[in-house]
C-alpha cells in the first residue's frame, strides 16, 4: 500500500461529485462520459453542444494537468499497442451495451441508489479484478 | 449558452478531480483492482468523495421539476436487470482492468499525449460509436417503415 493516496483522492472524487452536481443542477443532464460521447452520433438540435463543450472541458482540464501537474499522466503499467486498442474498445462498447460506465453508474447512478447502477459498479470491479489477476499474477504483469 | 458554459467548466473540474485523484493513472487504477497483490484502495476514496457529495446534491434536487436553466430533468428510467447491463459490463470492467483506463481518463488524456492513452481513446471511441451507429441507424429504420407504411394507408 506504499502509493496509498487517500486525501488526494477524497479531494479529487468532491471535485468529481461538484461536476455532476452543476450538470445535473443547472443542465438537468447526468455527467455519464460515455453517454455524452454517444450522443454526439446524432446531430441533433440542442442536444449536441453541451455534450461537445463538456468533452471539450475534459481535454481542456487534461492540458491544464499537462501544465500544472504532468505526473498525473505517469502511465506505470507496459500494455503493447494491440492490447490497448483490444481494451479500449472493449470498454467503449461495453459501456454503451450497459447503458453507463464509471461515471454514469459508479458515480451518478449509485447517488441516486439505482440497483442497476449498482450491480454495474460491482460487476466492473470484479471483472476488472479477474482481468488484474490474469495480468498481473498470470502473465506476469507485461501483454 | 451560459449552460454550455457549464457543460464545458464541468469538464474541466470533472477532468481535473480524476487527475487529482489518481484515476488519470493507469497504474493506479489496477493497483485498485489487484486485490491479490499490492493492493492500492485510494480509488475506493474517488468514489467516496464524489458519491458523498453527488448524493447530497441529488437529494436537494430530487423535488425540482426543472434544472436552474429550465431544462427538463433528464433521469434514467430503466431500472430492470437485464442481459445486455450484465454482459456490457463484464466487457466494459474486463477491458479496465486489462488497461487501467475508463472513459473519463482516457478522453482527459487524450491531452498528455502519450501515445499508448491515444491508442487507447480512439479504439474507445470507435466502440461507443459502433453501439451508438447501429443505434441510430436502427431507430432511423423504424421511423422510415413507420413512413412508408403512412403512405401505403393514405394511397
Amino acid at each position: 500500500m506504499e502509493n496509498f493516496t487517500p486525501v488526494a483522492s477524497l479531494m479529487g472524487g468532491i471535485l468529481i461529485g461538484l461536476s455532476a452536481s452543476a450538470m445535473l443542477l443547472f443542465n438537468g443532464k447526468i455527467a455519464g462520459i460515455s453517454g455524452i460521447v454517444g450522443g454526439l452520433v446524432d446531430l441533433k438540435k440542442n442536444d449536441t453542444l453541451w455534450r461537445a463543450a463538456f468533452v471539450g472541458g475534459l481535454v481542456t482540464g487534461g492540458f491544464i494537468l499537462r501544465l500544472l501537474a504532468p505526473q498525473a499522466f505517469e502511465f506505470g503499467i507496459v500494455r503493447s499497442g494491440g492490447v490497448l486498442a483490444l481494451a479500449g474498445f472493449m470498454v467503449g462498447l461495453g459501456a454503451r451495451m450497459a447503458n453507463g460506465c464509471t461515471s454514469g453508474h459508479g458515480v451518478c447512478g449509485i447517488s441516486r441508489f439505482s440497483v442497476r447502477s449498482i450491480v454495474a459498479t460491482v460487476i466492473f470491479i470484479a471483472a476488472g479484478a479477474a482481468a488484474v489477476y490474469v495480468v498481473n499474477h498470470l502473465l506476469g504483469g507485461i501483454i | 449558452m451560459k449552460s454550455i458554459l457549464v457543460s464545458f467548466m464541468s469538464g474541466i473540474v470533472f477532468a481535473v478531480g480524476l487527475g487529482v485523484g489518481g484515476m488519470t493513472q493507469p497504474a493506479k487504477v489496477v493497483g485498485f483492482l489487484d486485490f491479490a497483490g499490492n493492493w492500492d484502495p485510494s480509488l475506493a476514496f474517488v468514489m467516496l468523495g464524489a458519491i458523498g457529495v453527488h448524493s447530497l446534491f441529488y437529494r436537494l434536487l430530487r423535488s425540482r421539476s426543472s434544472s436552474r436553466f429550465s431544462f427538463a430533468i433528464s433521469l434514467p428510467s430503466r431500472t430492470q436487470i437485464d442481459s445486455r447491463l450484465l454482459g456490457g459490463s463484464v466487457i466494459f470492467g474486463l477491458g479496465w482492468g486489462i488497461a487501467g483506463f475508463c472513459p473519463g481518463p482516457a478522453i482527459t488524456s487524450l491531452a498528455s499525449g502519450n501515445f499508448s492513452a491515444v491508442i487507447f481513446s480512439i479504439a474507445m471511441i470507435a466502440g461507443i460509436f459502433a453501439f451508438d451507429f447501429r443505434r441510430v441507424l436502427s431507430a432511423r429504420q423504424v421511423r422510415a417503415e413507420h413512413f412508408s407504411g403512412q403512405i401505403r394507408q393514405d394511397m
